[in-house]
């Protein structure tokens, strides 16, 4: 941000002025360095490489040298699968916005305030995240596990009678839902964690003064505490939006894309071409498509929802 | 306005931080977990072997004279579970034991791992000094790119003549040598003996429409007929590829491989019809397409299925994964059936080995640790632990498992040799040939869809 000059002052005032700027710039240089210079370092370089290696056939072994051009991204653009992984991300956050944000804020208006025992269900919810990708890819794998004798799911499932065991992550048309019930009992926590930061920041006496005017729970929730929160759930819609859209580790572990590209999310596709199959330059391009379709979302949204924020606090 | 700003500010640069971690993921994918077991062997003399692996303590060590400077070996293999883990530190330190300038740091990566971790390290230029190679495509890639050191000149008559010819092969390309094998075996249909009993199968299946009708009537008699691990979709590429093999032969494969055929030519269409038939009788466990190579195994070791499509791995794998370590009690192989009306004969095999290859900034030490690796009482110690069949001659007397023998025979009976195709293609086809089958099992594609997807991508990275 710019300051507008002051005019109409002094020389001594004006050196001083002069020389003091000097040291603000030293210091701003000296306090941006160490971020700029690892921002610069491990994604402006990366990302100028994939640039670089996106329009070359190139296996990852010795220097690229079989230059194609653009012929990576109309082939991208042109698969069937890779279209697949899209709809599968965005599918994901549609749920994700549908069902798993309201799931965390129901959550944390709940263990937010009255309920007894609060700090104890606010520990549970939150000790998924905790876990890292993988392992919580393990045990639900092993939950999930089509053969009743070793998966828990199934298992209790065929006690009722007349059930047949189901396929989960097996099964084409079941596996996006158990990676949406696994991704929520993963993610929810944080989304819940916010809210319940932003949930601390609206002060009492509103609430008492509403309540006063006679609103109910309902009508305190509606009027009061979810337009209050609005910068906070502005947040975790980025975030999940983000995190749906380059989803990898727990979808990787689970079922690695499968069964036959099912559960194939952009990560997944673009880690088979780049990591399995050695087409690194194709890799690479599906990376930047990645990062493009995740930049225009970011910006837009930042523009369009997001003003406001800026507005207010800064 | 001012109390309710501060604790956003926080919040927003947590959501800051956490908007760049995610963003950054496009451009470095987390990889997924390896289960490496790093070995460090401080005192050789002092490691014990456990007695549950009986190792023979007729190793003939060459010493050599002179102490010479200090050598560090860097060796990569895969075998995470013993015999194999066991085996492959006792010959480390008994070589080091009579080499004391050398040290041979052993790291053991899983499978998967392993291809993922060695991709990593051959992008920086530096591959590992000994490292398990399958031959084939991926170790041409690797050669053609310089990592690999060429040991034409290191390899005497003596050591070059140890070997089987066709296994050392597989390791060669354009007449220059980049590693060893320690084991070449096949593929062929593993039998739960007891289970065809109970099915009343009393003659295994030499062609296809017999082999159905086992699968049938081990369907009726209520016995899940074929474990598969289709989540690992090169369990399922080899019934595809035998099938290829059967119908189309030699001919057919070396014409596609050559360009003047295609994978979209009848015998690769025909092959996936033919799995059609076999998927149209349900003969696989629920949940296969979600299961992995090791369940799959855990599978017919457990005796939950009567039959697997494996390697020579299938006997020690199968009773690794299974609930009791001892897996299948009466088991046996035989060769994948003919088709009827084929071009390929019943005694050709599809297979591969293990082997090791030599990274490019290999020391001589390391060139002459893979060659006490592969010395024929070596070769026999591990053929005794039936981790393999053995590649250098005169160490087949170490095979005393009779399945091991068996696939020792059929192996030795066969005219064509053919390398898994995943292996021998560039890993592009490799891995477009296992994902197109997959989706024959799945359903989602024709068998004709699924040839001419191999064949796009064939076209287009192999030329």
């Amino acid at each position: 941000m710019e300051i507008p000059a002051v005019r109409n002052v002094t020389e001594s005032y004006h050196i001083r002025r002069s020389s003091r700027r000097i040291q603000d710039k030293v210091t701003i240089v000296l306090f941006l360095a160490p971020a700029f210079i690892l921002f610069l370092a491990f994604l402006v370089y990366p990302i100028l490489r994939s640039v670089y290696f996106s329009m070359f056939d190139w296996n990852g072994l010795g220097p690229a040298v079989d230059y194609v051009g653009l012929d990576n991204f109309k082939d991208i653009l042109t698969d069937t699968v890779f279209m697949r992984a899209v709809g599968n991300c965005l599918l994901i956050v549609v749920l994700s916005l549908g069902i798993q944000l309201p799931l965390a804020l129901a959550l944390a208006i709940m263990v937010g305030r009255d309920l007894p025992g609060r700090a104890f269900f606010r520990l549970i919810f939150f000790m998924p995240y905790v876990l890292s990708e993988v392992i919580t890819g393990i045990i639900w794998m092993g939950l999930f596990n089509a053969d009743p004798s070793r998966g828990l799911v199934n298992a209790l499932l065929v006690l009722i009678p007349g059930v047949k065991p189901q396929g989960f992550l097996s099964d084409i048309n079941q596996v996006m839902g158990v990676i949406f019930v696994v991704l929520t009992w993963k993610f929810f926590g944080l989304h819940m964690l916010l809210y319940l930061a932003g949930l601390q920041n609206i002060p009492r006496e509103i609430e008492e003064a509403a309540l006063i005017d006679g609103a109910n729970r309902w009508q305190l929730i509606q009027n009061v505490t979810i337009p209050l929160l609005s910068s906070t759930i502005r947040t975790t819609i980025l975030l999940s939006v983000l995190g749906s859209l380059t989803q990898f580790g727990l979808v990787w572990t689970m079922t690695g894309g499968g069964p036959v590209n099912a559960s194939e999310f952009m990560a997944t596709y673009m880690y088979r071409f780049a990591f399995k199959r050695f087409l690194l330059g194709y890799g690479s391009a599906v990376a930047l498509v990645m990062l493009l379709i995740c930049l225009t979302f970011s910006v837009a949204y930042m523009r369009l929802a997001r003003q406001e924020d800026y507005q207010v606090s800064w | 306005m001012r109390t309710l700003a501060r604790p956003l500010f926080v919040l927003m640069i947590l959501a800051t931080l956490l908007a760049i971690a995610s963003c950054a993921a496009p451009t470095a994918p987390p990889a997924p977990p390896p289960q490496v077991v790093q070995q460090t062997v401080v005192v050789p003399q002092t490691v014990a072997v456990p007695q549950t692996v009986a190792v023979p303590q007729t190793v003939v060590v060459p010493a050599t004279p002179a102490p010479a400077k200090k050598v560090e070996v860097n060796w990569w293999h895969i075998s995470t579970k013993d015999p194999g883990l066991t085996y492959w530190q006792k010959l480390a330190d008994d070589y080091m034991a009579t080499h004391p300038n050398v040290t041979i740091k052993i790291t053991v990566l899983e499978n998967e791992a392993f291809k993922t971790k060695l991709t990593t390290v051959m992008q920086s230029g530096s591959p590992p000094d000994i490292f398990q190679s399958w031959g084939g495509g991926t170790m041409v890639e690797q050669a053609k790119a310089g990592l690999l050191k060429d040991i034409t000149a290191n390899m005497d008559d003596a050591w070059k003549g140890s070997f089987a010819p066709g296994a050392l092969a597989v390791y060669s390309y354009q007449g220059k040598q980049y590693g060893v094998p320690w084991d070449m075996g096949m593929v062929g249909w593993w039998y739960n003996k007891d289970l065809f009993a109970k099915a009343g199968i009393d003659k295994t299946p030499t062609t296809w429409t017999e082999f159905l009708a086992a699968v049938k009537k081990l369907k009726a008699a209520g016995i899940t007929p074929i474990a598969l691990g289709e989540k690992d979709s090169w369990t399922g590429m080899h019934i595809w590829s035998y099938l290829a093999t059967r119908i189309g032969g030699q001919a057919a494969f070396e014409a596609a491989l050559n360009r003047k055929g295609s994978f979209a030519d009848p015998p690769f269409v025909q092959a996936g019809e033919k799995l059609k038939e076999l998927i149209a009788l349900d003969p696989f466990q629920p949940g296969y397409l979600g299961a992995t190579h090791d369940e799959m195994q855990a599978t017919f070791g457990n005796g939950k299925a009567a039959m697997e499509l494996s390697g020579q791995w299938a006997p020690s794998v199968e009773s690794a994964n299974a609930a009791d370590k001892k897996g299948v009690a009466n088991l046996g192989m035989f060769n994948f059936p003919a088709v009827e009306g084929g071009a390929g004969a019943v005694t050709d095999v599809v297979g591969g080995g293990n082997g090791f290859a030599i990274g490019k900034n290999a020391p001589p030490e390391a060139i002459d640790f893979a060659k006490y690796l592969t010395t024929a009482s070596a070769q026999s110690q591990m053929a005794s632990l039936a981790m393999g069949i053995p590649v250098v001659k005169g160490s087949e007397v170490g095979l005393k498992d009779p399945n091991m023998v068996e696939v020792q025979k059929a192996f030795a009976a066969a005219k064509y040799f053919q390398l898994y195709y995943d292996q021998f293609l560039p890993s592009a086809v490799g891995d477009a040939i296992n994902a197109s089958v997959q989706t024959i099992f799945a359903g989602t594609a024709t068998p004709q869809q699924a040839a001419q997807a191999i064949e796009d991508a064939a076209k287009k990275n192999m030329k």
